[in-house]
């Protein structure tokens, strides 16, 4: 019998564990998750936990309930991956040998990477929305805030779901529109970046957006410390920032087992083959999600393009056959611009954000870097499709690889 | 013969933004000029954060993160923004005549 082990029960590791299953010879292999813990959470609903869209209770689930049985599962911490010895040493003592091994350990936030940011202040009115429990406390904070100045800050590139600050500003507009506090916000969005996203052209499209909503953008602010007894932002360059709520995006790190492996790069990511997703170093191992170094956006939407293409080349490694360099760097993503409306952007390695439609040509029914009211309603229903369709690894009606159909290569402006 | 910046920088090919097409090309003459068109003397310190970042590009073919410079080269992350203002590892990329450094997705 041989052992195939998959580490990390997230959107990634979940969705390659339900389909190996069904591909590989139960008689000659046996498959293992590893996770730290029983709850899988539904990621992309924490955005709307902070304005009341969302309660806690609709983000996760029993991670068992979405894995099959055919799959065993053990609940514990990581201690180390030892690759030269093809085993994983897990914290509760157990050791588990592999001949193959699926890496999707994602990635966390670590706000103790910045000066003075878990000091004075922190969850009381500094809070981030990255983790249930921030999500939670924050909404708490909201629903009693008479007001003053929000500042949001990304900490530092690359960051998981790299639109998720975007859509908290404009979904901030809109909930304190509705709640007739909008005069009493100020709204900043201050972002190491030249503006508002990686990509040029969505990026000057979503600036423009921000515009219209009286979000005022602090561009190539790169946080040094927070001063939480002031309740100042400083960054490296001299400038500082005054805020009543502080709501922040921390550094992300690939998780400290990788660290403990010495496996990772500066910020724990495992360097992958950008193309066939193989370990740069071990040929038995594969990595996807937010757990690759790769350069495309860390999203949910990645790894499922992701998955197809690992557990192919696993197949294939079964066979004695290369691996087939079949991944793009494809990711799409909605995004919430509130006012019950969301956008929506698809891009590879190579092609930027560009009008149209999606998946269908002409018929979407999703309009690319568009405002439309489908495009939000297809963010609500995406729910029931992740925990049903895409979660049990079943065929989404969407290719893996970017398709240019129905595209139009021209600047776009959202005011058109 | 000491060459002026403009005579050194005359038969090197850059970019849009003003990074070297070819890294092999570079020689610490070319950075001295490229450093006084930014304003910038080079000290040794400037130089010890240069020559990490050719070591890095030599070893793995880009340019490093600043967390990789301030991680492992004994320059800080404020000593950093002192000897190249604005974005750091950008700039020392430049002037080490890499690419642009990635990690910004």
């Amino acid at each position: 019998m041989k052992n195939l082990l998959i580490l990390g029960g997230g959107t990634a590791g979940t969705m390659v564990a339900n389909k190996l299953s069904r591909k590989l010879d139960a008689s000659q292999w046996h498959l293992t998750l590893v996770d730290k813990d029983e709850t899988h959470y539904y990621q992309p609903g924490f955005i709307y936990v902070p304005f009341g869209v969302y309660r806690p209770k609709d983000t996760y689930r029993p991670r068992r309930a979405a894995i099959s049985k055919r799959v065993e599962t053990v609940f514990s911490d990581i201690e180390a991956i030892e690759p030269t010895a093809n085993r994983v040493r897990l914290e509760n003592g157990q050791v588990l040998p592999y001949d193959i091994l699926v890496v999707a350990t994602g990635c966390e936030i670590r706000p103790d990477q910045i000066e003075g940011m878990t000091g004075a202040g922190w969850k009381e009115n500094i809070f981030d929305f990255y983790t249930l429990e921030g999500a939670t406390a924050l909404n708490n904070f909201l629903e009693t805030w008479k007001g003053g100045r929000l500042v949001l800050n990304v900490a530092e590139m690359p960051i998981k779901c790299p639109v998720a600050p975007l859509e908290f500003v404009f979904l901030a507009d809109w909930y304190f529109r509705r709640r007739g506090l909008r005069n009493k916000v100020e709204i900043i969005y201050a972002t190491p970046l030249p503006g508002a996203f990686t990509k040029p052209r969505a990026s000057a499209a979503l600036g423009q957006l921000m515009e219209k909503k009286g979000i005022h953008i602090e561009a190539e602010f790169n946080i040094s410390a927070v001063d939480g007894g002031k309740q100042i932002l400083r960054s490296w360059d001299g400038r500082e920032l005054p805020y009543d709520l502080f709501v922040t995006i921390p550094t992300n790190m690939g998780v400290r087992a990788i660290e403990r492996s010495g496996m990772g790069d500066d910020l724990n990511y495992i360097p992958t083959d950008k193309h066939t997703l193989q370990s740069k170093t071990y040929p038995n191992i594969w990595v996807l999600g937010d757990a690759t170094n790769l350069p495309t956006s860390k999203a949910g939407s990645v790894a499922h393009f992701e998955h197809e293409v690992v557990v192919e080349n696993i197949l294939r490694q079964i066979k004695g056959i290369p691996p087939k360099p079949a991944f793009d760097g494809h990711a799409n993503c909605f995004i919430e611009t509130g006012f019950d409306r969301g956008l929506m952007i698809d891009f590879n390695y190579e092609v930027e954000p560009l009008r149209g439609t999606y998946p269908y040509p002409l018929v979407g029914p999703f309009s690319l870097l568009k405002e439309t009211k489908l495009n939000h309603l297809g963010k609500l229903s995406f729910r029931w499709v992740y925990w049903n369709i895409l979660m049990p690894g079943h065929q989404m009606p969407v290719s893996n690889q970017m398709s240019m159909m129905g595209k139009q290569k021209l600047v776009p402006s959202l005011a058109q | 013969m000491v060459l002026t910046k403009d005579e050194a920088l005359k038969d090197v090919q850059f970019n849009a933004e003003g990074f070297m097409l070819d890294p092999k090309a570079w020689t610490p003459e070319l950075a001295e000029a490229m450093a006084e068109g930014e304003g910038i003397q080079l000290t040794e310190r400037h130089w010890l954060v240069i020559n990490f970042a050719r070591h890095e590009y030599e070893a793995n073919g880009e340019a490093p993160t600043l967390r990789a410079i301030t991680k492992n080269s004994g320059v800080d992350t404020r000593e950093m923004y002192a000897l190249f203002p604005a974005g750091p590892a950008k700039l020392a990329a430049k002037l080490a005549g890499l690419g642009k450094p990635t990690g910004c997705i």
